[in-house]
């Protein structure tokens, strides 16, 4: 983690997409070590609000502020399904400057390091999105729907991961459904 | 960061038979005109050059279908965004790649093609020089072309719809330069190539940001 000025910002944003109308006047402020946990029915704009934070969308009024770099985990893997799921890591830790194998290990996948990533389960899936997000290195997470698909063990792993990240001075914004232990996170409701 | 991103799309070529396919169909092109015309030697060294222009077009045309839908598709460049890596760098990356995966393959597979077609030593060399050309123009145009029509129903029809005609420059100055007009072709060939070479990163650039919102 480099230097404690990492935040993320949101000033009255307003989101639309496709011509509808998704979410007005969206407000919040994280400092190192904060956490957002963003709810609301499907289609009420979370995955919209994540990608907005990381840059992929512009914002119809409002503006997002933000200083470090994002790790965004959707519901892409990002990896090719053919390679095996280290060689597929390898190509984003590359240009992370870290280690697959390290990053693997952190979510539990060390030992399918040589499976091919098309026959990973729907959990695995979840994980190795998780060991991605690890190995970016970066000040701020975006997770969208992380405890999908996950058993209770992969739950309780995924929020130790939290814990650490925010103790380091990161930042993480969770988009979820799901009930996700977060300690002290602030909380975001979009309506539907 | 430039050539883990090139390398990543060569081997991605590599492992679908991206390249073999592309020589596979030039060396057939070249194999079955001498059947559609007839074996008539001086017939096929008079046109048998410009047959090969016409199947370097098409061969670049072939791999133009995988060069960014999928990687639309499997979140691929979202993650490369997020990253802060601009989208014309990204262009840039696949155009080389593309050019790597096909281009150097063609010129290899011209010389067995020169001889099915009766090709005279001097022609294959001016090919050869066209192809080295001519192919990174082509390659510029198909990423381009890619680039525009990712996300699109029936794409693979409009590609080859939108980036045939815009290759005819090409096409018109690499089978022109066969003729007397000889080099004055061939540098006339390398102005439309750079130029495709220097828009295609920037329009492919501005498709890409737009394929996010």
């Amino acid at each position: 983690m480099t230097g404690r000025g990492q935040y993320l910002a949101f000033e009255s944003v307003t989101c639309v997409r496709g011509r509808r109308f998704l979410f007005g006047d969206v407000s919040f402020a994280l400092a190192a070590g904060d956490a957002l946990i963003v709810s609301g029915p499907n289609g009420a704009g979370k995955s919209s609000l994540l990608r907005l934070a990381a840059g992929l969308l512009k914002a119809e009024q409002g503006a997002v502020k933000r200083e470090g770099a994002i790790a965004l985990a959707d519901e892409h893997m990002a990896l090719d399904p053919t390679l095996s799921l280290h060689h597929a890591l390898d190509f984003w830790t590359q240009i992370d400057k870290s280690s697959a194998m390290s990053a693997l290990g952190s979510v539990g996948l060390d030992h399918l390091a040589r499976v091919p990533v098309r026959m990973l389960s729907t959990g695995q899936r979840r994980r190795t999105t998780l060991a991605r997000t690890l190995a970016a290195r970066a000040e701020i997470w975006l997770l969208d729907e992380p405890a999908n698909g996950l058993d209770i063990e992969s739950i309780a792993m995924l929020e130790g991961l939290i814990a650490v990240h925010r103790m380091q001075g990161g930042i993480v914004v969770i988009a979820s459904h799901q009930p996700i232990a977060v300690d002290g996170a602030q909380m975001l409701a979009l309506g539907g | 960061m430039m050539w883990t991103l090139i390398w990543r799309d060569l081997a991605r070529a590599f492992r679908s038979g991206g390249i073999a396919l592309p020589v596979a169909f030039f060396l057939l092109v070249a194999t079955l005109y001498p059947f559609a015309v007839g074996p008539d030697g001086p017939l096929l060294a008079k046109t048998g050059g410009g047959v090969l222009w016409i199947a370097a077009l098409l061969a670049a045309l072939l791999p133009v279908d995988r060069l960014i839908a999928p990687d639309v598709e499997s979140g691929v460049l979202d993650q490369l965004a997020v990253r802060g890596i601009a989208d014309e760098i990204i262009a840039i990356a696949k155009i080389a790649a593309h050019w790597l995966g096909f281009g150097p393959a063609l010129m290899l597979a011209a010389i067995p093609a020169a001889a099915l077609l009766r090709l005279d030593g001097p022609t294959l060399l001016t090919v050869e020089i066209g192809l080295l050309l001519g192919t990174p123009g082509l390659a510029a145009l198909g990423v381009m072309i890619a680039s525009l029509t990712s996300g699109l129903r029936g794409a693979s029809a409009l590609t080859g719809l939108l980036m045939l005609p815009l290759a005819i420059p090409i096409l018109i100055f690499g089978a022109g330069s066969l003729g007397p007009s000889g080099i004055g072709g061939l540098k006339l060939l390398a102005a439309a190539s750079l130029l495709l070479v220097a828009i295609a990163p920037f329009a492919t650039g501005a498709a890409l940001k737009g394929l996010r919102e």
